[in-house]
């Protein structure tokens, strides 16, 4: 084939050139029709989903049927305390009250049909007008739903964020350290305690604070620091490491396992492909290997982990937050479920939507930079 | 067949696999034999019966078996009766009217420390007059005590901790100290050392009317009973853990073989089929990807209904549209451009045919470590769900039992055994079956089969 080209190739570069003219402009169309239509498409699946979520918040109006339950009791309550109120003729004292309860009603919009109410929390979700809480209230004692959620997200960062870059760079490093010993004792070892990491981490929380705190009374129960805490920053900061090493011990002893196998797997099944057997004939150190054969072709596989990653820290893990009693998201929102605060769920929800929308649409893009043979709205992009 | 054998004899390559499945094995055994011996309303009866079922149990007991361990063991829990005849009842006539029944509870105590409690439970007949009873104490050192005597009713209970005259006659020890003390020692504030030995409870009733009788029932509540121990409610923590053995693994099995086939039907229709059914299965896994797993769980439990069938169904249609569906159709791209495929399109079979007969079979090898792997998953969501306090209702579940210790503060009051008894178990039951998904994964997955 290489004879055929070589006499062509004066007739061919004209073509080439018009080819490559018409590519150039055809990949930019190619990109922005698929952008268009895919940021369409994010947009969509994040409305129907939040749509499906304010749905269940509500439970179909049954919410409504709560909170004007609880209304019409409490005035109820205030019309038998107040002696001036209780004193009315009976019809006076009714049409007081149902006047009561209809202004409050009308004060929290309950006076509306419930469909209606629950596109005005999508449009006002959408638009990030997140709204007031209704129980709950942030520890500055705001009931703005943003100022609740942004008060929890410092301390959810703090150990999640922690934790979970620990755990992903630790796993990838040894993974490709047990990828180069195959067979090993320490690849054995590692692959017969992978099973553990079918036990969530709050599991291995309540073994560690046993062991731990309860009977040998080195780490503290739980809690973010100290109380009271230490007047010192470098106090408070040695305080919130304290309480910070038994959750990440525990979060560690979960995942980690797990995640050396599944990574170490990998690896072995892109280190047993030839060109790896050529590079080694060649005699390249084992770390150029490991760069260039082996991490270059699993770089989105790590960066979808790594990008899904930043994602979880926003939910949180609210059961392992509840057996530690740290201020984080997860048990936030799991409160606001127990109080019946749509507000704060629907908060919650909207902004771990987006952040997952804009995820998976900028992972679009990093897969066509990272990886040659991804072309953007091409075929093999639809995965 | 041949098939089945090579699989198991590559199976058995794996020892740890190998230890996984006899756990499994040893699991189902059981499961089977609490099914038969204690149904479901006796379940129910035991673990909610109220306090007709569990007034014998002593509270927050722990399991027998920790007396092996400690240096010192703690006090058994005793049950005597004169119903069943484990204790012996007297009757003498004194008068035609008057007859008199004396009931002795021989009680062998060796214990360095004090159970907790020493409750009678009377059954009386009679028309009018109420029987009257005298308690007295005989001691291994020779003493007899008088303890109390008082009247009782058809339905009696006497509790010894709570009568305050005892403690006078015991130098203003509490009851139960009192009853078991040395007499002569010195009390620097600490508790007093006990006696080793033969005591004696003697129950004298006097009856006033002809035909009346008497049933005495004696408990010693010690601090250790039976297998598994008490809980706070005295309920017998055996029976939650013998019933969520059979529970966990019915909601897992369930669970994740229910998403597994629903998953792989779905993406072999979405493969087969293609265009405008491929894109609206990949839309709805991408919405199913926002919602939130857990507080939707949470709510459907908080607002609709908590019992497992519906927290079960829920799990399963939330886990469906999944990353699993990913994985699934990248292997039925594949094999849709088979041969075999082309062939069975060329002599006209319908397309569901294809879809279940021709591509379905092809995936089950591919299906079957990600189900056994995604049962413990499942295990721990139900027990998750439990310590968040949307367990069922009405079922024993270990997940029911750890909350019951957290709410309770067993890590605080060292109640240890209440938290560890279902967390082990928990453990186990998730550990067995992983070690059989991975073995089985590596059997079944071709890419690892190098490796």
């Amino acid at each position: 084939m290489a004879e055929a080209n070589l006499p062509l190739q004066a007739n061919a570069e004209t073509p080439a050139e018009e080819k490559k003219g018409q590519s150039g402009s055809s990949a930019f169309t190619r990109v922005a029709k698929y952008t268009i239509v895919r940021v369409v498409t994010l947009f969509l699946t994040v409305i129907v989903s939040l749509y499906l979520t304010i749905i269940i918040a509500n439970m179909g109006g049954y919410v409504d049927e709560i909170i004007k339950g609880s209304i019409r009791e409490e005035i109820g309550q205030r019309f038998v305390a107040d002696p001036a109120l209780r004193n009315l003729p009976p019809e006076e004292r009714m049409k007081q009250m149902e006047a009561m309860i209809a202004l409050r009603e009308h004060e929290k919009g309950l006076d509306q049909p419930i469909a209606v109410r629950n596109v005005n929390f999508l449009v006002n979700a959408l638009t990030l007008d997140l709204g007031r809480a209704r129980n709950m209230s942030s520890d500055t004692g705001s009931r703005l739903v943003k100022l609740i959620l942004l008060e929890r997200l410092p301390s959810t960062l703090v150990l999640f964020a922690t934790a979970n870059l620990i755990n992903f760079f630790l796993a990838i490093f040894i993974a490709l350290f047990l990828s180069r010993r195959y067979g090993s004792l320490l690849d054995k070892m590692t692959v017969t305690l992978s099973p553990l990491s079918s036990a969530p981490a709050w599991f291995y929380s309540l073994f560690l604070i046993l062991i731990f705190a309860a009977l040998l009374k080195w780490l503290p129960f739980g809690g973010m620091v100290d109380a009271p805490p230490p007047d010192t920053t470098i106090g408070y900061i040695g305080s919130l490491l304290k309480h910070m090493l038994l959750p990440i011990l525990a979060w560690t002893t979960s995942v980690i396992f797990g995640a050396v196998y599944g990574w170490r797997t990998f690896f072995l099944i892109y280190s047993s492909e030839d060109y790896v057997e050529m590079a080694k004939a060649k005699g390249l150190s084992a770390r150029d290997i490991e760069r260039r054969y082996v991490l270059r072709p699993t770089l989105p596989n790590i960066i979808t982990n790594f990008a899904l990653l930043l994602i979880g820290l926003w939910t949180g893990a609210p059961i392992f937050e509840t057996i530690f009693n740290w201020p984080g998201l997860g048990r936030t929102l799991v409160q606001a479920v127990g109080l019946y605060d749509t507000s704060v769920i629907v908060g919650g929800t909207v902004i771990s939507a987006y952040l997952l929308a804009a995820t998976v649409f900028l992972l679009d893009f990093i897969y066509a930079l990272v990886d040659p043979r991804v072309k953007i709205g091409g075929e093999s992009s639809k995965a | 067949m041949k098939a089945l054998r090579n699989t198991f004899r590559q199976f058995g390559q794996y020892p740890s696999a190998v230890i996984g499945l006899a756990i499994v094995g040893l699991m189902l055994i059981i499961s089977v034999y609490t099914l038969i011996t204690i149904p479901y309303n006796e379940a129910i009866r035991l673990w909610r019966g109220g306090e007709d079922v569990w007034y014998k149990y002593p509270k927050n007991a722990q399991p027998e078996w920790i007396n092996f361990f400690r240096k010192s063991p703690l006090p058994k829990t005793v049950f005597l009766s004169t119903k069943d005849s484990t204790a012996d009842k007297e009757s003498k006539t004194v008068t035609e009217d008057m007859t008199q029944v004396t009931v002795s509870f021989p009680i062998d105590f060796s214990y360095d420390s004090y159970p907790q409690e020493l409750a009678l439970y009377f059954t009386s007949k009679y028309t009018s007059k109420k029987p009257h009873i005298t308690l007295s104490w005989e001691t291994p050192d020779g003493r007899t005590v008088n303890l109390a005597s008082f009247s009782v009713s058809a339905d009696d209970t006497y509790r010894l901790s709570q009568d305050t005259k005892i403690s006078r006659k015991f130098k203003g020890l509490p009851p139960m100290q009192g009853l078991f003390a040395d007499p002569n020692a010195k009390l620097d504030g600490g508790v007093p050392p006990t006696i080793k030995g033969q005591y004696k409870l003697v129950v004298e009733a006097t009856l006033f009317e002809k035909g009346g009788d008497v049933d005495v029932e004696m408990v010693l509540h010690g601090d250790v009973y039976g297998i598994a121990g008490t809980d706070h409610l005295r309920r017998d923590l055996k029976i939650a853990l013998l019933w969520g053995l059979p529970l966990a693994l019915i909601f897992g099995l369930l669970a994740a073989l229910g998403t597994n086939v629903l998953t792989m039907i779905i993406a072999a229709i979405g493969v087969w089929f293609g265009g405008l059914v491929d894109e609206v299965i990949q839309r709805i896994t991408e919405i199913n990807l926002v919602l939130p797993f857990l507080p939707i769980l949470i709510m459907i439990g908080t607002f609709y209904s908590r019992s497992i069938w519906v927290i079960l169904g829920a799990s399963i249609a939330l886990s469906i549209f999944g990353g699993g569906i990913k994985a699934f159709r990248a292997i039925f791209l594949q094999v849709k451009e088979s041969p075999y495929i082309e062939a069975a399109r060329a002599y006209g079979a319908g397309s569901w045919r294809i879809v279940f007969l021709y591509l379905l079979p092809r995936i089950i090898p591919v299906l079957i470590p990600g189900l056994v792997s995604a049962i413990p998953t499942f295990v721990f969501l139900e027990a998750s769900l439990a310590v968040l306090g949307l367990g069922d209702p009405v079922l024993p579940t270990w997940g029911k039992i750890v909350q019951d210790a957290q709410a309770h503060g067993a890590l605080y009051q060292g109640h240890y055994y209440w938290v560890l008894e279902p967390s082990v178990l928990l453990m186990l039951t998730g550990l067995a079956f992983a070690l059989v998904g991975f073995a089985l994964d590596r059997i079944f997955n071709p890419r690892l089969r190098g490796l």
